[in-house]
């Protein structure tokens, strides 16, 4: 991965596990369903193909809910 | 084309459901009980003579003109004074009260001027009205007694004089600085003869006087005068339009001779500002004609060229072929559009149509973006829509108003005097801001709780509010059961009735004295109809959109949405944030907050336009520039907005505008942005067009055309035209069509036309079959989403962090004077007030690193360094330091970092880790600014000269 790709897919890392804090006071699965929906409806088909990338790869700087709503998202 | 003259009935006319009758000169007449004399004798069209009163004011009696007889009275009763009642017989004219009118005419005249015709109010004077009224032809005591006509003129203020020589002493300016504007800055110092007005003995630009014009437009002579009236004369016609500043969306008279503006008038039949104003709208209009305004077409092939100035056709034809050519190097997805809140609803529906029907994706931004974004988001997921709940005017009927990160007197002034208003007439008031703004102490208005939270801790201390009123029993329970999810409020009881969530337990890291909050949240869920008020204090977060999610619940918990003085509201920044954010402006929603995966919304659209849409959301401005950088994004065509300069962490945006092959600025002038620009639209200015602004309180109010524009086309006829040079079809001959066009797919702006708005003045959506008169007070008998929805709002610490490298926190915002990037402000005289951005600091602070007051001070984030000047101001509260963004070679963000809210990407402009130090120079940034301000600015004259 070039250093562009991977501070592209740094930020993207950076707001997912954002939005995972935001919805953690959630029931787990309603939480997942929080962040998936989210992310779905705020971000474009790239930026879940780049992020799904990283996911494919492991997703190891994800947080755990939002590994778990990326992968739902799969 | 008339000049508008508005009706001035002396008195204001009562609210009230009791009706008297009276019969004045032998007609009777019909008032509601408390209306004076002379406004019941106003409404039949009997003109009593006066000169102390005016209609915007409460009745004071001094000038005795306005004396009437009332049959079974005894004397002559000034008729401004004297409620009119029941069956009370009244004669406004007969020989002895002509008598007595002539005698005070004649004690006025033997000590004025005698100057009219070179009078700058000749044909606009009171004084020479009811001379003519009272039919004077002699003054008996004659002109060489003591008198005035020596006193001198005070020229101080940059937009109008105060010639004493020419004042009655009347007390309307002295009455409008208090009872309109609420500063109290004017006073009538001495008595009797030697009374006069005066500035508590200053020069009014050295005074408290914040230059709002009330006294100007109050006064009845030429004592008070704009410049340019005096420069210019009296104006021949006038045209009701709306300011294109803040939010607040004021309506004026643009007062002109022929096609030049000579005044900006306050428009008493303005719903947002019934005839007030402030120093921007009413005066700072000048940029409008600046001798900078770019009125020429340019392009060039690189940013390190010269501009090139070109025809509209070789323009659009330029920047279009580049387009196409991105998308066909780079796919469909390269190119997108930010749309700008200081454009009309219908430029902006036009641009954001462009890119979903004309570059076939969603990558259309708003200014919002980086201001109320998390609004929408907010206030949609708790309410069901993504806008404020009560009309300004209802703020007269609240008992309590939040103010929580706003700064309502510099950013929202005239709501601000609506405001005092009513806190002067007793409603109590809760300040949540780091620093002491004027409201928390100012001339007879002290809040009772000042909540000085540290930046970055605003959902903490909300939680608490909320906190509060669970545990000690306030919620409103039988609100709660009716209007919201019972099950989702159980939920959030439970989850904000946590220990964590106490005054107590967050008081460690807001700083803020637990007693005080709870106090605080007392007075808010008992204290009658509260109202919560807010600004980017709030939105510009890493958890902006929580705190909005926090105040959702906090109103709802307690019942205080739904009826007027009470709700929830954002003072949006810009004139049209809302009306951007309205017209589907945002990447994944179009007009009316619908998103963009939705079947049968794309079908209406598709249906109309006959183009099939992009379902998935397009980019945002962040994901635009890190595209540019990093990805395929290389074409951006920006409609009036500065991102180079009003943007966080400059550096990224340059570097991403300077990664892009085309960049199309649209705007008045050669701005920041626009050095890394390849084509240049000239722009319109609000007075070169029509259209609509929608306000904070979604009153979609008229913009009308008052000049031809300087480059020869409207901001939306540009648009056009580069349409067509896409080939892409769409054809308005007015923006009238285009509203249609917006009303046939919107069903919130269904009943919205230019023919209602004539009639109307203006109208607050939704509008539509259910609501034709439109909606001044939303979610009255239900929420737009039915239930309310309580949210679960957990607060997390930013990112940002201070330590012993960055130890202060920076927060940044605006001023009165001056308007966000500064663009039209600092072309006018309002920068007499503020020629420069500072750095607020506290003495303490200050005094640890020996910074002295004026001192240059550089001041160090991680993202950047710039030099400012130091003010300490006990405003500050230790550990945290102020500046404004209002010019660009202060570089203010050059110092915010990227950190941004976590559902919007609103960045977080109020919470920035930094340390500040005395310096000697100027940062490396301010001065490549200073050389590239130049060299990425220059224009090829001479090859123009020669095309031609």
């Amino acid at each position: 991965m070039t250093d562009s790709a991977t501070h592209a897919v740094d930020k993207l890392i950076r707001m997912a596990n954002q939005i995972a804090v935001a919805f953690a006071a959630q029931p787990r699965d309603e939480a997942i369903t929080g962040v998936a929906d989210h992310i779905k409806a705020f971000w474009t088909p790239k930026m879940r193909r780049d992020i799904g990338a990283h996911l494919a790869e492991g997703g190891q700087r994800l947080e755990p809910l939002a590994k778990a709503a990326l992968e739902r998202l799969q | 084309m008339a000049l508008i003259k508005e009706i001035d009935t002396g008195t204001p006319i009562r609210l009230a459901d009791r009706i008297v009758t009276l019969v004045i000169d032998g007609e009777r007449v019909s008032v509601p009980a408390g209306t004076s004399v002379m406004a019941a004798a106003m409404t039949m069209g009997t003109k009593i003579p006066k000169l102390c009163a005016t209609d915007s004011l409460e009745a004071f009696g001094s000038c005795r003109l306005c004396l009437v007889e009332i049959e079974g009275r005894r004397g002559t009763p000034a008729s401004c004074t004297t409620p009119a009642e029941d069956g009370m017989i009244v004669h406004t004219q007969n020989e002895r009260l002509a008598k007595l009118r002539r005698g005070v005419m004649e004690l006025y005249i033997s000590d004025h001027p005698l100057d009219c015709l070179t009078c700058p109010a000749n044909g606009d004077c009171e004084l020479q009205d009811m001379a003519g009224a009272v039919g004077l032809r002699d003054v008996r005591y004659g002109y060489k007694g003591a008198n005035h006509l020596d006193a001198g003129k005070d020229e101080s203020n940059p937009y109008f004089t105060f010639d004493e020589s020419k004042c009655i002493v009347c007390s309307r300016c002295v009455r409008a600085c208090e009872e309109t504007q609420g500063t109290f800055a004017l006073t009538i110092q001495g008595r009797g003869f030697n009374s006069k007005v005066s500035p508590g003995g200053l020069d009014f630009l050295s005074s408290e006087c914040v230059s709002c014009g009330a006294c100007v437009q109050a006064c009845p002579t030429a004592t008070l005068s704009e410049k340019t009236i005096i420069e210019h004369g009296q104006p021949d016609h006038s045209v009701v339009t709306t300011c294109a500043y803040c939010g607040v969306g004021c309506s004026f008279k643009a007062e002109m001779q022929g096609e030049r503006v000579v005044n900006m008038e306050p428009y008493k039949a303005g719903g947002a500002n019934e005839g007030h104003s402030c120093v921007k709208g009413r005066f700072a209009w000048g940029y409008a004609t600046a001798k900078d305004r770019i009125t020429k077409p340019m392009i060039r092939a690189k940013i390190t060229d010269p501009w090139r100035e070109v025809s509209w056709d070789e323009a659009f034809a330029y920047a279009a072929s580049e387009f196409k050519r991105i998308q066909s190097t780079h796919g469909r997805e390269g190119v997108g559009a930010i749309t700008s809140s200081r454009c009309t609803n219908e430029e902006v529906f036009v641009i954001q149509k462009l890119v979903r029907m004309g570059f076939g994706n969603n990558n259309v931004d708003t200014c919002a973006r980086v201001c109320h974004s998390p609004t929408g988001y907010g206030l949609s997921k708790t309410f069901g829509t993504s806008a404020g709940t009560q009309d300004f005017k209802s703020v007269e009927e609240s008992d309590v108003i939040l103010v929580i990160g706003a700064n309502p007197t510099d950013a929202h002034p005239v709501f601000a005097s609506r405001m005092k208003k009513r806190l002067r007439q007793g409603a109590r008031l809760i300040v949540v801001d780091p620093r002491k703004i004027d409201l928390v102490k100012s001339a007879h208005v002290r809040a009772d709780y000042h909540l000085p939270l540290m930046p970055g801790t605003n959902v903490a201390i909300v939680n608490a509010l909320s906190h509060v009123i669970v545990t000690e029993g306030l919620a409103k329970e039988d609100y709660i059961r009716e209007r919201c999810d019972w099950d989702d409020f159980q939920v959030w009881a439970r989850f904000i009735a946590e220990e964590k969530h106490s005054p107590e337990a967050v008081e460690q890291f807001t700083g803020v004295p637990a007693a005080d909050v709870r106090a605080a949240a007392r007075l808010y869920a008992t204290g009658g109809k509260a109202a919560i008020y807010y600004g980017l204090g709030v939105t510009e977060h890493s958890q902006g959109s929580t705190t909005v999610m926090a105040m959702a619940n906090l109103a709802m918990v307690t019942g205080n949405i739904g009826q007027r003085g009470m709700g929830v509201n954002p003072l949006r920044g810009q004139n049209n944030v809302q009306g951007a954010c309205d017209m589907g402006s945002f990447p994944h929603e179009f007009s009316g907050y619908r998103h963009v995966s939705d079947d049968s919304t794309r079908d209406t659209f598709e249906s109309l336009w006959g183009v099939a849409l992009d379902k998935t959301p397009g980019m945002r401005i962040p994901n635009m520039l890190d595209e540019a950088q990093f990805g395929s994004f290389k074409g951006l065509y920006v409609q009036g907005e500065d991102i180079a300069q009003s943007d966080p962490d400059t550096h990224h945006v340059t570097a991403g505008l300077a990664a892009m092959e085309c960049v199309i600025v649209q705007d008045l002038f050669l701005n920041e942005t626009a050095k890394y620009a390849h084509v240049f639209f000239p722009g319109a200015s609000f007075l070169e067009k029509d259209g609509t602004f929608t306000n904070a309180e979604r009153r979609i109010n008229r913009v009308r055309k008052v000049m031809t524009p300087m480059a020869g086309l409207a901001d939306w006829e540009a648009t056009l035209g580069f349409a067509r040079a896409l080939g892409v079809d769409m054809h308005y001959a007015h923006p009238s069509e285009i509203m249609d066009e917006i009303a046939a797919l919107t069903p919130t702006f269904r009943n919205v036309s230019y023919k209602k708005l004539d009639e109307m003045g203006s109208v607050q959506w939704p509008c539509n079959d259910a609501a034709p008169e439109g909606t001044p007070i939303m979610h009255v008998d239900r929420f737009v989403r039915g239930k309310g929805k309580f949210m679960l709002t957990e607060f997390t610490p930013t990112d940002e962090r201070t330590g012993p490298r960055f130890p202060l926190l920076l927060t940044t915002g605006r001023i009165l004077s001056q308007y966000n990037v500064g663009a039209q402000t600092r072309r006018t005289s309002n920068s007499v007030w503020h020629e420069e951005d500072v750095l607020e600091i506290h003495p303490f602070d200050a005094e640890s690193r020996g910074i002295r007051d004026g001192d240059l001070v550089a001041l160090a984030s991680r993202a950047g360094e710039v030099s400012l000047k130091a003010r300490i101001s006990e405003r500050m509260q230790p550990g945290v330091v102020y500046t404004t963004f209002h010019h660009p070679n202060s570089g203010a963000n050059v110092v915010t970092t990227d950190n941004s809210d976590w559902a919007t990407n609103c960045p977080e402009y109020k919470v920035t880790a930094v340390q500040a130090r005395r310096t000697n120079h100027w940062s490396d940034w301010q001065e490549q600014d200073r050389e590239t301000a130049i060299s990425m600015r220059r224009i090829a004259h001479e090859a123009a000269d020669a095309a031609e």
